[in-house]
């Protein structure tokens, strides 16, 4: 498959991808490549594909066509050890996900343990560290129900973190909290980007795309329609749809007199 | 209700919804208090007490219809629970396969043994197998060979159970895990599966309710003295003292274990409610 080896320096590259869900075409042909330590924050329509790009990434879907390498390694390669790249490529979900049987310091050891092989002590030593890192030390032995939305996506940042990943994926990790707890977890992914990690974000939060991203990536209808420095994109973009999203998303209210729903993201359900 | 109750509410024609409500409670427990005198005043109470609560008989049952019936029961019981469980575990999995045959073997055995009364199974294993097998011997003689009649049709039920809970488990859950790297068999195992266990722990131990229930169905397989449980145990003194009292011991033995289960298993379904709200 890899005739050509991937871009040097680039910690993900994407290229031709395409995705469809039977006859519908959700991908058609993503290009993209993010370097070591950069932050690219992914907007977009809800529906443009920005979670199925996302996840191909890390192949929880599995693209129709083209290749996906992430730290050199062509995960599109049908003889990949994908369990063994994936332990490179932290996910963080819109729902958080965390196992809720489990409390917040198994969270964090369980997949050490089972997954890298750590044993018992080291594994709580890294846990420990991390949830430190987030600010939720002394949550160590509650269980997730008892914790508020934004708690939860800490430790699930936590959660991934602690396998070591080389690249932090992150699908709309703000989108189902309320209002007053997104800061705290934003702190969270501003001190990672600081720290030098390779991060894709799909997010609608502006503000973080503008501050932290050092490009934003614009997706409609299944392909990028345009690129580039943050500040450029969303204050001046060169197309009309971007034009045309980023009003609505900025005033929902438009948004309910052009088509009936505001485009922001749902709530959690 | 109070008169002075009554009084407040607006008269419109005709009695009120609550007024309707009493009378209508009123006239059900009217019904049931004739029921049970009817019954008590035509039943030969002198004869069935004969019949059925000779306290010298009973007497002489104990300790053995603790220590060996009931005992027995609960070996079987428990016995045919387990290989239910690890059976039905394997069915479900099969039957969430991505492998096709897997999935149609496991849904053919579903259908066949929930469709089968339980005894038929029993008298087939009692007799077929052997028949078919000459000189082999199902490993545990007796219990060998209940655990198994019992496994097979408690499997069947608890397959379906299994895999239910295991679909209620959220897709979110199976996703985390493999996004850090655990292989789908680890996932199924540490994540998928513990959650799925908590939410089917009300019907599985209705299922064991039910095993405790059709361990009697020993009786067909053909038992030694010291193989007998509860309902052979109750049977074979109730012919030799021509008098049923040790059925109704054997009764209340088994309600003994199956009311309290049950009282479990609604709590845990209670709190499961609760869980959810
Ligand atoms: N598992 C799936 N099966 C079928 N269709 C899907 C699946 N996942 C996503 N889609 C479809 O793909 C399109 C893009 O979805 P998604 O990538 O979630 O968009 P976004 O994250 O930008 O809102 C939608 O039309 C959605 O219905
Ligand atoms: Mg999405």
């Amino acid at each position: 498959m890899s005739e050509t080896p991937p871009a040097a320096g680039a910690e993900i590259e994407v290229r031709g991808l395409h995705k469809s869900f039977g006859d519908n075409e959700v991908l058609r042909g993503i290009d993209l490549e993010i370097g070591r330590g950069e932050v690219v924050c992914v907007i977009g329509p809800s529906g443009s594909g920005k979670s199925t790009l996302l996840r191909c990434v890390n192949l929880l879907e599995e693209p129709t066509k083209g290749q996906v390498f992430v730290g050199g390694t062509e995960l599109t390669d049908p003889d990949v050890d994908i369990d063994a790249v994936r332990r490179r490529i932290g996910m963080v979900f819109q729902q958080f996900n965390l196992f809720p049987h489990l409390t917040v310091t198994r969270n964090l050891t369980l997949p050490q343990r089972r997954v890298l092989g750590r044993d018992k002590a080291e594994a709580a030593r890294v846990a420990a560290e991390n949830l430190a890192r987030v600010g939720l030390s002394e949550k160590a032995d509650a269980y997730p129900a008892s914790l508020s939305g934004g708690q939860q996506q800490r430790v699930a940042i936590a959660r991934s973190l602690s396998m070591g990943p080389e690249v932090m994926l992150f699908d709309e990790p703000t989108s189902a909290l309320d209002p007053e707890l997104v800061g705290d977890v934003l702190a969270v992914m501003r001190m990672l980007a600081d720290e030098g990690m390779t991060m894709m974000v799909v997010t609608h939060e502006m503000t973080f795309a503008r501050e932290v991203a050092d490009r934003v990536v614009f997706m409609d209808g299944g392909v990028i329609v345009e690129q580039g420095d943050p500040a450029q994109v969303i204050g001046n973009p060169a197309h009309e749809r971007t034009r045309h999203f980023l009003s609505r998303l900025l005033d929902p209210a438009m948004a309910e007199v052009e088509e009936g729903t505001p485009e922001q993201p749902a709530k959690s359900d | 209700m109070t008169a002075s109750d009554v009084r407040l509410q607006p008269r419109k024609k005709g009695l009120t919804r609550t007024q309707k409500r009493t009378l209508s409670r009123g006239a059900q427990y009217v019904v049931f208090v004739a029921a049970v005198i009817a019954f008590a005043v035509s039943a030969d109470w002198g004869r069935l007490k004969n019949q059925f609560a000779q306290w010298s008989i009973a007497k002489q049952m104990f300790p053995d219809v603790i220590t060996l019936a009931l005992k027995n029961t609960v070996l079987y019981t428990l016995s045919g629970f387990v290989v239910g469980l690890v059976l039905g575990m394997v069915i479900a999995l099969m039957r969430l396969s991505s492998v096709g045959p897997y999935r149609w073997l496991a849904g053919i055995y579903i259908e066949i043994f929930r469709g089968l009364p339980a005894l038929l199974i029993f008298i087939f294993i009692g007799v077929a197998v052997p028949l078919a097998f000459p000189g082999t011997e199902i490993v545990g003689g007796t219990y060998g060979k209940v655990a198994l009649a019992l496994g097979l049709v408690a499997a069947a039920y608890m397959a379906e159970t299994i895999r239910a809970g295991i679909q209620a488990v959220p897709k979110g859950q199976l996703e985390a895990a493999r996004s850090l790297g655990f292989s789908p068999a680890r996932a199924m195992i540490s994540i998928v599966i513990p959650q799925a266990f908590r939410i089917i722990l009300p019907p599985l131990t209705n299922e064991l309710v039910l095993l405790f229930k059709d361990s009697s169905l020993v009786l067909f397989l053909g038992v030694t003295l010291e193989e007998r449980e509860l309902s052979k145990y109750g049977r074979d003194l109730a012919s030799t003292t021509a008098n049923s009292t040790p059925i109704l011991v054997a009764g209340l033995c088994y309600l003994l274990v199956t009311i309290p289960l049950g009282f479990v298993v609604r709590r845990m379904e209670a709190k499961a409610q609760e869980a959810v709200k």
